[in-house]
């Protein structure tokens, strides 16, 4: 379908293709089976200038908004969850930065993050604060000039890889939600360590550790905004990244579908191509029309978020429900048009089912995400 | 430019249907061209009612051809050894002086040659032209592309030949232009059209899709390089006189501005697959490495590049580069051997464009037989050692 | 250094096959595209431009849509871009075209380097890089697989051979010719294609370039093409029979015949 994208907006959903046909579709199955991170494909990205894509033109960006870096996930989405989403938790460690962050900071971090030559990574989630992120252990307490860390972060993306981490730490317990705050660590403070690489189901080629802070010292500027402020960002990030994993539950959907209409013309079976035979024709019919029902919520949801600096929870949180459930189904079926070649590792389909069930945990569940839906229409119709 | 003669078109659309360019379309019932047209010629030859025509200026000879007589090849040779595509240059060449009957002489440049010339007199040459001189020790295209032609220019051969070669391919094109004539590249076919002493010149184009014949009717030598693999050599006769001339180039012709600083052999193992014309790869069947030697060994002696499926990469009997199929490279050489592979479709897609697929498998209902071009059921450990040995001995015959 | 990479437009050769019916070329879904080879030899230029500074011009002899891939090479890095094209260069073999663009290339000016891609898809030649570095009377070099070092003028370089590869140094201004392996081309950037939009092509034609109409084109060219046909197909399976001995000795009679 035709979304009317600008001709600027065409040019990046071209340069994000030709990377994902020629760079990351090549390599993602050898990636995923050996579990390695894509630097070389992430350096790609960032000589096509992509890194810079939400970035203000004063930092060196592209100066684009969430639907800018929508488009370009969708594609790489479509290549391979894991680099996709290397590439999305980068834009994820630098929104906390961009949204709060002071101006200096802004020009400390920002233009490298733009250039691609630095990396980062957002830190939330700990053994005890998952979806209840109230949870939260870590601490960072004042010392003269300096803020002292202590505390372990768990399952982060990018960690080991990116040379930036947003993190959230406890300031003031007795404050509850108002005690958090964010900070910014570089890989190099002292204190400052990494857990072994976690083993996963899917999404393999992403690089996912424990941050470790063991009386981890920062300078006192490192504090992202004001003290306190620490879960407003966080929640202003997330709305504004979600659309960015719904897309790649589009991404994904949409190779799904493209495999498994490419084999089932080619597959004979009872002397025809089994694309002719109903039962086929049907799975594939809903594919296609889940997968273009999740694409146009996601676009406009990306567009309202774009537009819209209040207001953005429930339009983020809707599209990330509906692309990434789609996701889980419309690759599952793929795996069952492909049948056994699709059980195999030779064929691409098998990894994007194990990829996709990562879209409906991270970033919020999709459970939680739920929730989102319904505290917004319950104070809709006050 | 192309000529259309409105009076004969019967805008039949054949011609543009023809052409690959886009360049002529039928607008109002009469062809039209464009600024896209190539003067490829191909609408030309398939006008039924000759309503197009090139135009083409008759051209000045650059001088009376009778001063031109003879065929002569370029003698490479490299690390003391004479490349085999020589000996299939004296085979096409000794041909086709026959059939001039002229002379076939060899052109032998490099440093301490040893009984190298001799050895192309038994192979079919008349006269050997050699410079021994420790300029020309490493090939660099300056040196031996000045005295290559002085020396075409001082014998005047009608045909030069050389392969098509990383040597040739690189120092023959300067030689041409510097006699001011046509080069035909990678010619898999040499005749001659009797009537005028014509060379005609076949090769592939289009990736080996097409082919085409060339000819060089102005000018003369009519040079062309030649595929190696694809001529006949002639069996070795010693008793074959012929004379050995040296010759002896000005100092300044063997000036190099390229320097070679070193020249490093390497095993097959290192040869990009993706830049291969021919590849052996084997598979499952090889059982384990050291079955995978056979491979090499074939590969060596063929000249070729060494590929694998995926099951021998994650065997690890060769490392990833050499993967060919999905997972990995696609190829498309002028001949693959596929050997213990049974053609799963992910290998499939990696090289079924190849020109010529042999397979040889133990497994006669094998997929690997439905993409072959030539098919043999049978023990590769038993076929591949005897395919390498009959190899070789064809060589050194 | 100032670096000048000679591009060509192709037909996607894996796409044009002669239809075996009618005997022609059939065109249906035959993409042009940036020829393979210079999309290398770009690359290697804009690396050289990244670690040494100095600026790209690409330059490529062909009819007037070929600034397509005039401007995909903008986007992947090159500074300018200039365009022969005159009617008048049409049907051109190699010796014609290596005349037009050494002509080109002198109305261009200065130069350091010059990099070609190995060879043209289209026509598989690889005569255009040397013709062009004799007619310039520079050095050139073929095949280059790996460009090491940059530094007063020499140039240090390998070049793959048959059974190896030679390590060289060579004196500049010169020519080279690169084969895939010489490293992974790029895409275009956002910033490049935005570029590539907005930049003006220059264009020249032969009386631009100060021609002899005699050179050019398909009178200016030495070799003439007389036929153009299929290649013998490939035929249809041939499983082989006997003893071991005797499938090994029709294999080797078909590995000869065939070739």
């Amino acid at each position: 379908m035709d979304y009317f994208l600008t001709e600027e907006q065409q040019m990046i959903v071209e340069v994000a293709q030709q990377i994902t046909d020629e760079k990351i579709i090549p390599q993602r199955a050898e990636l995923d089976e050996k579990e390695e991170f894509a630097t070389e494909i992430l350096k790609d990205i960032a000589k096509a200038d992509l890194f810079g894509l939400y970035i203000p033109e004063e930092y060196g960006g592209y100066g684009g908004g969430c639907f800018e870096v929508v488009l370009a996930l969708e594609q790489f989405g479509r290549g391979c969850v894991a680099v996709a989403t290397s590439f999305a938790a980068s834009a994820l460690g630098a929104y906390p930065i961009l949204l709060s962050g002071s101006k200096e900071m802004k020009q400390k971090y920002l233009p490298d993050v733009a250039s691609g030559s630095m990396k980062a990574a957002f830190a939330l989630t700990e053994a005890n604060a998952g979806s209840d992120a109230s949870g939260i252990q870590t601490t960072a307490v004042l010392d003269g000039d300096e803020w002292v860390l202590n505390g372990t972060k768990q399952w982060i993306t990018n960690a080991g890889e990116a040379q930036i981490y947003s993190i959230v730490a406890i300031t003031d317990k007795s404050k509850g939600a108002r005690g958090a705050s964010m900070f910014v660590v570089e890989d190099t403070d002292p204190g400052f360590s990494y857990g072994p690489k976690e083993k996963k189901m899917g999404i393999r080629a992403s690089a996912t550790r424990e941050l470790i802070f063991k009386d981890c010292r920062i300078p006192k500027d490192r504090l992202i905004g004001r003290q306190g402020m620490g879960f407003i960002t966080v929640m202003k990030t997330l709305d504004l990244s979600r659309p960015g994993i719904a897309i790649l539950g589009v991404g994904l959907g949409q190779a799904a579908l493209d495999e498994s209409v490419t084999y089932a013309k080619q597959r004979v079976q009872f002397g025809k191509p089994i694309i002719s035979f109903q039962a086929i024709q049907h799975m594939l019919a809903d594919m296609a029309i889940q997968v273009e029902a999740s694409r146009a919520l996601v676009y406009a949801a990306a567009k309202h978020i774009a537009a819209h600096q209040k207001d953005m929870s429930k339009a983020s949180s809707m599209c990330k429900v509906f692309a990434t459930d789609m996701a889980m189904k419309v690759t599952t079926d793929a795996v069952q048009v492909l049948a056994g070649y699709g059980y195999m590792r030779e064929y691409p389909v098998e990894k994007m089912m194990r990829d996709a069930k990562i879209l409906q945990i991270y970033e919020g569940t999709n459970q939680i995400q739920r929730n989102v839906v319904g505290q917004e229409l319950n104070k809709e119709y006050t | 430019m192309l000529q259309i003669n409105i009076d004969a078109c019967i805008g039949c659309g054949l011609c543009e249907e023809e052409c690959t360019y886009e360049a002529i379309s039928v607008v109002d019932g009469i062809a039209e061209v464009n600024d896209k047209c190539t003067l490829c010629g191909s609408c030309v030859d398939v006008c039924e009612v000759e309503a197009l025509h090139i135009e083409r200026e008759e051209k000045q000879v650059q001088s009376d051809f009778g001063d031109w007589s003879g065929v002569c090849v370029f003698a490479e040779h490299r690390n003391g050894r004479i490349a085999p595509v020589t000996f299939e240059l004296l085979g096409i060449g000794r041909q086709l002086a026959d059939d001039l009957e002229v002379k076939l002489s060899a052109v032998l440049l490099g440093s301490d040659l040893s009984d190298k010339a001799s050895k192309l007199i038994a192979f079919g040459a008349d006269t050997v032209y050699q410079v021994d001189d420790t300029a020309l020790e490493d090939f660099t295209d300056d040196a031996y592309g000045n005295v290559f032609e002085d020396i075409v220019r001082e014998h005047k051969p009608e045909i030069v030949l050389a392969g098509a070669t990383a040597i040739g391919r690189s120092f023959i094109p300067q030689v041409a232009t510097a006699l001011e004539t046509g080069l035909t590249a990678d010619c898999t076919e040499l005749a001659i059209r009797k009537e005028d002493r014509t060379l005609l010149q076949t090769r592939p184009a289009f990736g080996g899709n097409v082919m085409a014949t060339i000819e060089c009717p102005y000018s003369r030598p009519q040079m062309a390089t030649v595929r190696p693999m694809v001529m006949k050599s002639l069996p070795e006769d010693q008793g074959r006189k012929g004379e050995i001339i040296s010759y002896t180039p000005k100092p300044e012709r063997l000036q190099s501005r390229v320097k070679v600083l070193n020249s490093v052999k390497e095993d097959r193992d290192q040869i990009n697959i993706t830049e291969a014309e021919i590849i052996v790869s084997g598979g499952r069947g090889l059982d384990d490495e050291k079955g995978f030697a056979l491979i090499r060994e074939l590969a060596d002696a063929l000249g070729g590049a060494v590929g694998a499926s995926r099951a021998a990469v994650d065997s690890e009997w060769i490392p990833y580069p050499h993967q060919v199929g999905q997972t990995g490279k696609t190829v498309c050489p002028k001949l693959y051997i596929a050997c213990g592979i049974s053609g799963a479709i992910q290998h499939i897609v990696g090289m079924q464009s190849s020109d010529m697929i042999v397979a040889i498998n133990k497994d006669p209902d094998a997929p690997i037989f439905d993409v072959a071009t030539c098919g043999i059921v049978g023990d590769l450990f038993e076929v591949v050692p005897m395919l390498t040995e009959k190899i070789k001995e064809r060589k050194t015959s | 250094m100032n670096i000048i990479v000679c591009v060509k437009q192709v037909p996607d050769a894996k796409d044009v096959r002669l239809d075996p019916k009618t005997n022609t070329l059939s065109r249906e879904g035959v993409e042009s595209i940036m020829n393979p080879y210079d999309r290398h030899a770009l690359e290697a230029a804009v690396q050289l431009k990244e670690n040494y500074g100095g600026t790209v011009t690409v330059v490529s002899m062909g009819p007037p849509q070929a600034e397509e891939v005039l401007r995909e090479a903008v986007s992947c890095g090159a500074d300018e871009a200039v365009l022969v094209s005159d009617r008048a260069f049409a049907g051109a073999d190699t010796w014609a075209t290596t005349y037009t663009l050494m002509k080109a290339i002198k109305k261009i000016g200065t130069f350091d380097l010059i990099i070609c891609g190995k060879q043209a898809i289209d026509g598989d030649t690889a005569q255009v890089g040397p013709g062009l570095a004799h007619r310039l009377n520079i050095p050139f070099v073929t095949c280059i697989r790996n460009i090491t070092n940059c530094e007063d003028s020499l140039l240090k370089a390998e070049r793959l051979m048959d059974d190896g590869y030679d390590v060289l140094e060579i004196q500049l201004p010169a020519l080279l010719t690169v084969v895939k392996d010489i490293n992974e081309p790029r895409v275009p950037s956002l910033k490049g294609k935005m570029k590539a939009k907005k930049i003006s092509i220059t264009s020249m034609s032969a009386e631009d370039i100060g021609a002899n109409p005699e050179q050019i084109g398909l009178n200016g060219s030495t070799t003439q093409v007389v036929r153009v046909f299929s290649p013998e197909p490939r035929g249809e399976k041939t499983m082989l029979t006997g003893s071991v001995a005797e499938q090994v000795e029709q294999l080797i009679e078909k590995l000869e015949a065939i070739q």
